[in-house]
């Protein structure tokens, strides 16, 4: 009996030897997928096992930690004016995960990124409880405030950058939500956030940077632009030979202005400052598609930003006909644009023509508030020359102070904008949004660009006008940027 | 020629050492190092030494000390190493059970489940001490394993009843979908972990009676020798019993154990590889057409192939997935005791999946020093086997030893994804008082034969015949 005996142990050895493979294969080799698989709960156990390091504003933490009791995570996620704020912040719930900075970081936030390794490793051997690192934004709390506060119960989105870097000063949205309230894992937490996903207003969506709306006639900066850098104006104030009514080529169409206003071979000056369809509709289809495309991709169309959080790519169509690039041209047709994108297009001209990359982290701590990294201005791209971004200037500044843009004007400061007024839906059916987009200018440059929309559905439609509506609040973040310089 | 003859036999009897001091001295470590685990679990989980170390060290320390003494009286020549083995592996599973009744997951789990909690780990050791209790009555009474022989029959009837007792309405109990439980008199009690042994002894006596019928009555066919129809009868109906169990208790684990078992036994005592190509064929039958019809057998093994793609949906593949993670986030060297969450897995933590404790917080360091534990007792049980002198005894010790290898095998394969998960629990490790206390049965009955088996022979008698019966000895 003894050979078969012999067989049978060498049986169960080869059971002990498959078991011992199997375990190498799953704590070795798959070990690190395993250990970090989106259903494997110690992650998130792990990044909120100690206080989150904080997201900084002007030196002052806009976020917090606090201790939780009765579930697998000991601390829980707080924000100062969390709704203010979440367009920044972004979210970290326990729940649904993490968004925005609070994703994008998350390494330095926890204190699990690379860059901290020498460090937790000390920690380590001395016993010391890992911590985590700080994030510092670019952002101002006063001009926040004057756009959170401005937009105040209405649908829309603010973005404030500053020229010369393209650090971003404000970057708000309407109507926002509490991240705090759904930071933990409980089932109200899990409640309040299926309320804000079903919510119809789309709290959760971060307008500023997430949404493209028709830029309306504030696209005409941009059209403007690219007639001084193609050659087609070099005068501002010459007469352009623009009949009325134009009619589209290729088309019966005329092209309608807001209104009876003198636009006959108004000059582009003229032109801007009362915001005519006809003579940028002209110029888009003078120009052609090809260099209309050229100069918008140069401000940053048909691409996303990363700020580092991402912003849509805002839309300049690339197939059109003539008549298209003409409707194109004023901001409609399918022409779309975010916030950002708009405050970037104001940013290049009132930088003279630089446009920089648009950016909200500029620094980077580790627990101990040593710098881990600090973020350089970027130049992105140069859309037009220092001659013509001052001409530009020059007619933004005319709207303003004869113009649709009064609203904006701030005694004492050099001001230039453009309203718009974007129609939308089908047949124009439904509000128009309202556009500002504006820039101040002391002695020392241009302190802060800003794009502001409104999509207000409680409005009577005649009310509607970026003059109206968004004028008002680009004024006040401007205020605020130009008062906390002094 | 007589002088030669003498001196074998004499140097067998010399040269068998009792080993009885090697398996104090093993027991020492087998003491000490849950202790100094149980520290270990209380400073990675309060700071401070835990206060019942001394009650749990002393009341540790005792239950090995009554098993060596009376294993050193009672079966003085009995393996060295099994009672270490035993001692380290439930001692370690106490400290992972006390672990996991600090976990406050598991507690709320509990509060919210039941409305109350209790540790489990008092149970566990009082089920410890009454296992010793089993232990040293098996090796006090059972004098001679050859003894069980007279019971084949009723040991099988036995067993039956045993394996069936689940599904007499009033007395089982359905936990988590597998029916594998009796309530008496408060207790839940696993019957299937005692059939384990009952059924080997019939098999074993079974067995030593047609194993010539079994072998040497076949045809050949195809390269293989096959037996006579009603040969096949006994195998078929271990079969068919199986299948019940699979089918109506839910219990995979079981079923393949039994049949996993008898295909083993059936091989050693013919010495038929036909056997083995017949009981797998037969297995892979079974499973296959339970599984086509079953719906809980298709789930596991749903939860086998890909656990992750219906983890939100299915409760088998949530387990599945979270003990694999457990496994896979321990890494090489583990978190260090108390200090992973393998309480994760929730339910049946303790008992079922307590292997992946191990896996996390003792890391692939952990689970390949738990599996050579294993191993060394598999090893100790087919040595045992080997070296028994009778056929009886050879049979019973691989019959328990193989049911074992099996056990463990299924169970850790199970928890590590390697196999479909089977209800079953990890010997010694796990909580349960049934698996405990079968289990210490099952290591005194191997004492007991090794015992036998390496008892000097009786010195030689007188008669020519019994000098015959010396010299073909293994």
């Amino acid at each position: 009996m003894n050979k078969p005996l012999r067989r049978i142990a060498i049986f169960c050895g080869l059971l002990v030897l498959a078991l011992l493979v199997r375990a190498n294969w799953i704590q070795y080799v798959k070990a690190d997928d395993l250990a970090t698989h989106e259903k494997n709960r110690r992650v998130s156990i792990e990044r909120y096992a100690q206080p989150r390091g904080d997201i900084i504003v002007d030196g002052k933490s806009i976020t917090g930690s606090k201790a939780t009791e009765g579930t697998d995570y000991e601390y829980k996620r707080t924000y100062k004016n969390g709704e203010m704020w979440a367009p920044v912040t972004g979210y970290a719930s326990q729940l649904v995960g993490a968004s925005q900075i609070e994703n994008l970081e998350d390494g330095i936030l926890t204190g699990n990124d690379d860059r901290l390794f020498f460090r937790r490793t000390l920690d380590m051997l001395t016993g010391k409880k890992k911590e985590g690192g700080n994030v510092v934004t670019t952002l101002s709390e006063s001009a926040q405030k004057a756009a959170f506060e401005g937009l105040g119960d209405r649908k829309g989105a603010v973005a404030a950058l500053d020229p010369s870097t393209g650090a971003i000063l404000a970057l708000a949205s309407t109507p926002s939500y509490d991240p705090g309230v759904f930071a933990g894992i409980t089932n109200k937490d899990g409640e309040e956030f299926s309320k804000l996903d079903k919510n119809k207003d789309k709290p959760l969506v971060n307008r500023a940077l997430r949404e493209t709306y028709p830029p309306g006639s504030t696209f005409k900066v941009l059209t403007a632009a690219a007639a001084l850098e193609h050659g087609l104006v070099t005068d501002i104030d010459a007469k352009t030979d623009t009949p009325l009514p134009w009619i589209m080529p290729g088309t019966t169409t005329p092209l309608p202005n807001e209104g009876n206003i003198p636009c006959k071979d108004a000059t582009l000056r003229d032109a801007l400052r009362v915001s005519c369809n006809t003579v940028f509709g002209k110029i888009g289809a003078d120009l052609g598609k090809d260099k209309m495309l050229e100069t918008a991709e140069k401000f940053g169309f048909n691409e996303e930003q990363f700020t580092p959080v991402r912003s849509n790519a805002s839309v300049f169509p690339k197939e059109m006909d003539k008549s298209q690039t003409a409707l194109s041209s004023i901001g409609q047709f399918d022409t779309a644009a975010t916030p950002l994108q708009m405050a970037m297009v104001t940013s290049a001209i009132a930088n003279d023509g630089v446009l920089m990359e648009p950016y909200m982290v500029s620094q980077l701590q580790a627990p101990g508030l040593d710098t881990i990294e600090t973020h350089e201005p970027k130049k992105m791209s140069e859309p037009l020359s220092k001659e013509n971004a001052q001409k530009l200037q020059q007619m933004m500044e005319t709207v303003v102070n004869d113009g649709t843009g009064s609203n904006a004007r701030i005694p004492g400061v050099t001001v230039g904008g453009k309203t718009g007024t974007a129609q939308h839906g089908v047949d124009n059916s439904e509000k128009p949004y309202a556009w500002f987009i504006s820039y101040a200018k002391t002695a020392e440059g241009s302190p802060v660009a800003v794009a502001v929309v409104v999509e207000d559905g409680s409005a009577d439609r005649q009310d509607i006008s970026g003059g109206g509506l968004a004028a008002p609040i680009a004024k006040s973040v401007m205020e605020a940027v130009v008062n906390n310089k002094k | 020629m007589s002088s030669s003859t003498t001196q074998t036999s004499t140097i067998g009897a010399i040269g068998a050492p009792s080993r009885r001091n090697t398996e104090l001295a093993l027991l020492v470590f087998a003491v000490v190092i849950p202790v100094f685990a149980y520290v270990n679990v209380g400073l990675a989980i309060n700071d401070e030494i835990p206060t019942g170390l001394i009650g749990y060290g002393i009341g540790l320390g005792l239950l090995a000390g009554v098993g060596h003494i009376v294993v050193r009286r009672f079966a003085p020549y009995a393996d060295p190493l099994l009672l270490p083995l035993a001692t380290l592996l439930n001692g370690l599973g106490l400290v992972l059970i006390w672990r996991l009744d600090q976990s406050e997951r598991l507690q709320q789990l509990s509060m919210k489940a039941y409305g109350t909690f209790s540790p489990s780990a008092p149970s566990q050791l009082m089920y410890s001490a009454i296992a010793i209790a089993f232990f040293v009555a098996v090796v006090i009474f059972l004098k001679d394993h050859r003894i069980l022989q007279r019971y084949t029959y009723i040991s099988m009837v036995g067993a039956i009843i045993l394996l069936l007792l689940p599904l007499v309405p009033g007395l089982g109990a359905d936990v988590f979908g597998a029916k594998i439980w009796i309530n008496v008199g408060g207790f839940s009690i696993q019957p299937g972990e005692f059939a384990k042994i009952v059924i080997a002894i019939f098999f074993a006596g079974y067995l030593m009676v047609k194993r010539d019928a079994l072998a040497l009555a076949s045809r050949r066919f195809m390269g293989l020798y096959l037996p006579r129809g009603r040969d096949l009868g006994p195998i078929l109906m271990i079969w068919a019993v199986s299948l019940l169990v699979l089918i109506f208790e839910n219990d995979l684990g079981t079923s393949l154990l039994f049949f996993g078992m008898f295909v083993i036994m059936l091989y050693v005592a013919t010495e038929r590889t036909s056997w083995i190509v017949i009981g797998l064929g037969m297995a892979a039958a079974g499973a296959v057409g339970v599984a086509s019809f079953a719906s809980h057998v298709q789930a596991r093994v749903n939860a086998w192939l890909d656990p992750f793609s219906c983890y939100a949906d299915s409760g088998a593949c949530e387990q599945i997935g979270q003990s694999v993670m457990s496994f896979g986030s321990g890494g090489v060297l583990g978190t260090g005791l108390g200090q992973g969450d393998s309480d994760l897995i929730g339910f049946a933590a303790n008992s079922d999946f307590i292997f992946s404790t191990v896996g996390e917080e003792l890391g692939l360091a952990g689970v390949m020093a738990f599996f050579l534990l294993y191993a060394l007792i598999i090893e100790r049980g087919a040595r045992t086997a080997l070296a028994a002198r009778d056929p009886f005894g050879k049979l019973f010790a691989i019959g328990l030893t193989g049911a074992f290898a099996l056990q463990v095998f299924v169970v850790a394969g199970g928890v590590m994804g390697l196999i479909p998960l089977t209800g079953m629990t990890m010997p010694f490790l796990a909580y349960g008082g049934s698996s405990v206390l079968a289990n210490w049965a099952l290591v005194a009955i191997l004492i007991r034969i090794s015992d036998t088996a390496r008892r000097p022979a009786p010195a030689p008698a007188p008669s020519p015949d019994a000098e015959m019966t010396q010299v073909v000895r293994p």
